[in-house]
């Protein structure tokens, strides 16, 4: 311990800072996730890496576009399983004051923080990780967090000086990710584990629409593309750099997807083969899966602690909960970007084959700032997919009429979809109109609305325990 | 039966803001009045004859991207867009499309040579990006409307001598922040920052540049069929308010 964290002022700001967060947690208005760590940043702004250097054991910081909640949840419950108990933002709070709250709170020797992209250099500095998860790269939010390929170029710089340092868990089949575990001449970096999908089967025929990564990282020639799974993740090379994909260290293969229910897979580690049963649906939660495993590894969860965490995780806030309401039953799944929504618009086409019956929806979209003010990239989204499978559609949010335009023009059939103002009231006609199941894809800000409705109903716990 | 062939310029690289809905928006509106939709694509090292198309699009890409694209179009298709849009082809150009069709684009010490088609230029000025939902005041010869949008630009914009904008600024940035001017308009083409995407929150401008297009290729105006466009409106009321709100 430093004698700098230990001097009584800072006390006395951690203190207030404490008391904020029983006062705010008190008054029911909020989950206080964010709010003790803004005011103790306030008052210190190096309170990160004050709090952080208490942590004696490892320091886990993990990121993505998309995946980070229900990365950290994943490797949370392995850690879990093993008797370990990280101190950890559990509740999804990853910029950096959501940080500072979670440091605030937790007790521990351990530190596991997902952290939002933008905030990652800054916060990496802070808290000295031993080991940096990255799972993805895809466009998201343009207006807050800028162009991909400078975020990309910020996360290299922070890499290059960290080798030595921090250990590192990197998706193979990103590029935009892979490249980061290797220096200017394609020497694999110290300490890097990579990981990827091994199953051809589950390639998609044709390349996404949003696809965020079509040029070489070095040189700026075509990627060529054997294969992709999930928007630019695949299997890849540059024919003109020979800048290809890494061959991954821990990988799944055999690949069982179950429409909402989850899926079934192997993952092979340097340890051995191990049989996978996740309880959370499609192709991208196998890669949060497969990051979680190679991480835990990394920290010396045993294969048993691992299967068992990941057989146990539950939905991160908002990513594929289901709720019984009445006699119906809600199932949310949070929507942001292009990417992630084509996952989930998959997901649901695989749920309508194999229930053999069209969904019923809910969609909210708003433009808040934590959505993304802009929300050009529904029209990026491949909604099309789900065409031919939807019955009912309700639409609200501070943007429904725009949402709904993109369904009309998506093919959705007009006379099914509804735009309704008030996310309650259209939450309740949707309901009424549904046959049994709702599925509610909120944005983020919606999310967060629709979650306190069902709190007051009290029809769901408080997302922030 | 009328016919619109478009192409698109670069789809693979210069779609950032879902350019695909402007073409989307397109393609739907002609084929629910029955007017034939073809689609083409023009893009790295490839030329294309004017005389084959009748409505042009490119949107906007990131900044290594625009850089690429920018050689290449000055090299393979600088003759041909002049000619089209000398001839009256509509196109519509977004955001890093629009930068494009200026002489310049200076970047500090970099200065990308653009296109020279609209007599406009670009410079990164000090200071923020801009950001945010916009509307402008536009007239196109049938009296005053309205478009409403977003932009996200670095680059500052400026009309150069004999150019005329697009139209005046309500709410937000348009071309510089500082002129309250936003867009060009040389013939039948446009360029805009207005992203998000345009179209779909403008269905009055999808339909002028439709008619404009089978104006040119048939000799008479067309009389579009009206299609019921109550989302239509509702989307760009709130895209309105958006801009309002700021």
């Amino acid at each position: 311990m430093t004698g700098g964290s230990a001097s009584p002022l800072f006390a006395a700001k951690v203190g207030v800072a404490r008391a904020v967060g029983r006062l705010s947690r008190r008054s029911g208005r909020g989950g206080g996730t964010t709010l003790p760590g803004r005011v103790l940043l306030r008052m210190a702004p190096d309170a990160i890496s004050r709090l952080g250097g208490r942590l004696t054991g490892p320091r886990t910081v993990l990121s993505a576009t998309n995946g980070k909640t229900t990365t950290a949840g994943m490797l949370a419950s392995a850690l879990q399983a093993a008797g370990r108990e990280p101190v950890h933002n559990r509740a999804g709070s990853n910029m950096a004051w959501g940080v500072a709250t979670a440091l605030l709170d937790g007790h521990g020797e351990e530190g596991l923080f997902e952290v939002d992209e933008a905030w990652l250099p800054r916060v990496v500095g802070e808290i000295d990780p031993t080991l940096l998860v990255l799972g993805n790269l895809f466009r998201d939010q343009l207006d807050r967090y800028g162009e991909l390929e400078r975020l990309a170029d910020d996360w290299a710089e922070m890499i290059a000086v960290r080798e030595g340092r921090t250990g590192f868990v990197l998706n193979a089949d990103d590029p935009l990710i892979a490249d980061l575990g290797r220096d200017r001449d394609l020497r694999r970096r110290e300490g890097v584990t990579f990981f990827g999908i091994e199953d051809p089967a589950q390639a998609v025929p044709e390349l996404q629409h949003a696809f965020d990564a079509k040029h070489c990282r070095r040189c700026g020639a075509p990627y060529a593309y054997e294969r992709a799974f999930v928007g630019h993740l695949g299997h890849y090379t540059c024919p003109s750099c020979g800048a290809g994909r890494p061959a991954p260290d821990v990988f799944a293969t055999g690949i069982e997807l179950r429409g909402i229910e989850g899926s079934a897979f192997q993952v092979h580690t340097p340890a051995g083969r191990l049989e996978i049963e996740l309880p959370l649906p499609g192709l991208y939660n196998v890669y949060n899966a497969l990051a979680a495993v190679a991480a835990a590894g990394r920290l010396g969860v045993g294969e048993q602690e691992i299967r068992s965490g990941l057989h146990s995780v539950r939905a991160a806030f908002g990513r594929v909960e289901t709720i019984p309401v009445g006699d119906r039953s809600l199932s949310i799944l949070l929507i942001k970007n292009p990417a992630g929504a084509n996952e989930v618009l998959r997901t649901l086409r695989l749920e309508a084959e194999r229930g053999g019956a069209p969904l019923d929806l809910w969609l909210a979209l708003n433009d808040g700032i934590a959505d993304g003010r802009d929300v050009s990239w529904i029209w990026d989204a491949d909604f099309e997919l789900l065409a031919d499978s939807v019955d009912r559609v309700h639409c609200t949010g501070t943007r429904a009429a725009e949402m709904a335009l993109r369904l009309k023009y998506a093919g959705w059939p007009l006379q099914r979809l509804e735009v309704v103002e008030g996310i309650g009231e259209a939450l309740d006609d949707a309901l009424a109109a549904s046959s049994g199941r709702l599925f509610a894809l909120p944005t983020y800000t919606a999310l967060i609305e629709l979650r306190t409705l069902l709190t007051r109903r009290g029809l769901a716990a408080e997302f922030w325990r | 039966m009328s016919e619109l062939r478009l192409l698109a310029l670069y789809p693979e690289q210069m779609n950032i803001y879902a350019d695909r809905g402007n073409v989307l928006f397109l393609q739907h509106r002609c084929e629910w009045r029955g007017i034939g939709f073809a689609y083409s694509a023009a893009g790295m090292g490839e030329g294309f004859d004017p005389a084959e198309h009748d409505l042009v699009y490119i949107g906007g890409g990131q900044d290594r991207d625009q850089r690429m694209v920018a050689a290449d179009l000055i090299a393979t298709k600088r003759d041909a867009l002049e000619a089209a849009v000398a001839g009256g082809v509509p196109g519509l150009a977004v955001c890093g499309g629009y930068q494009l069709l200026g002489t310049s684009y200076e970047l500090g010490e970099e200065r990308i040579e653009g296109l020279g088609i609209a007599p406009l230029h670009t410079v990164r000025e000090p200071g923020p990006r801009l950001i945010g939902n916009v509307s402008i005041e536009v007239d196109l010869g049938s009296g005053r409307r309205v478009l409403a949008g977003f932009e996200n630009h670095g680059g500052r914009t400026y009309i150069d001598a004999g150019g005329q904008p697009l139209g005046r600024v309500i709410h937000g940035f348009g071309n510089n922040g500082g002129d309250g001017l936003e867009g060009i308009v040389r013939e039948n083409l446009i360029g805009t920052y207005l992203h998000g995407p345009l179209l779909p929150k403008n269905a009055w401008l999808a339909d002028e540049l439709i008619a404009r297009a089978i104006e040119r290729r048939e000799g008479e105006r067309p009389a579009l069929e009206p299609l019921d466009d109550e989302l239509e409106d509702a989307a760009h009321a709130d895209a309105e308010r958006a801009a309002e709100r700021g």
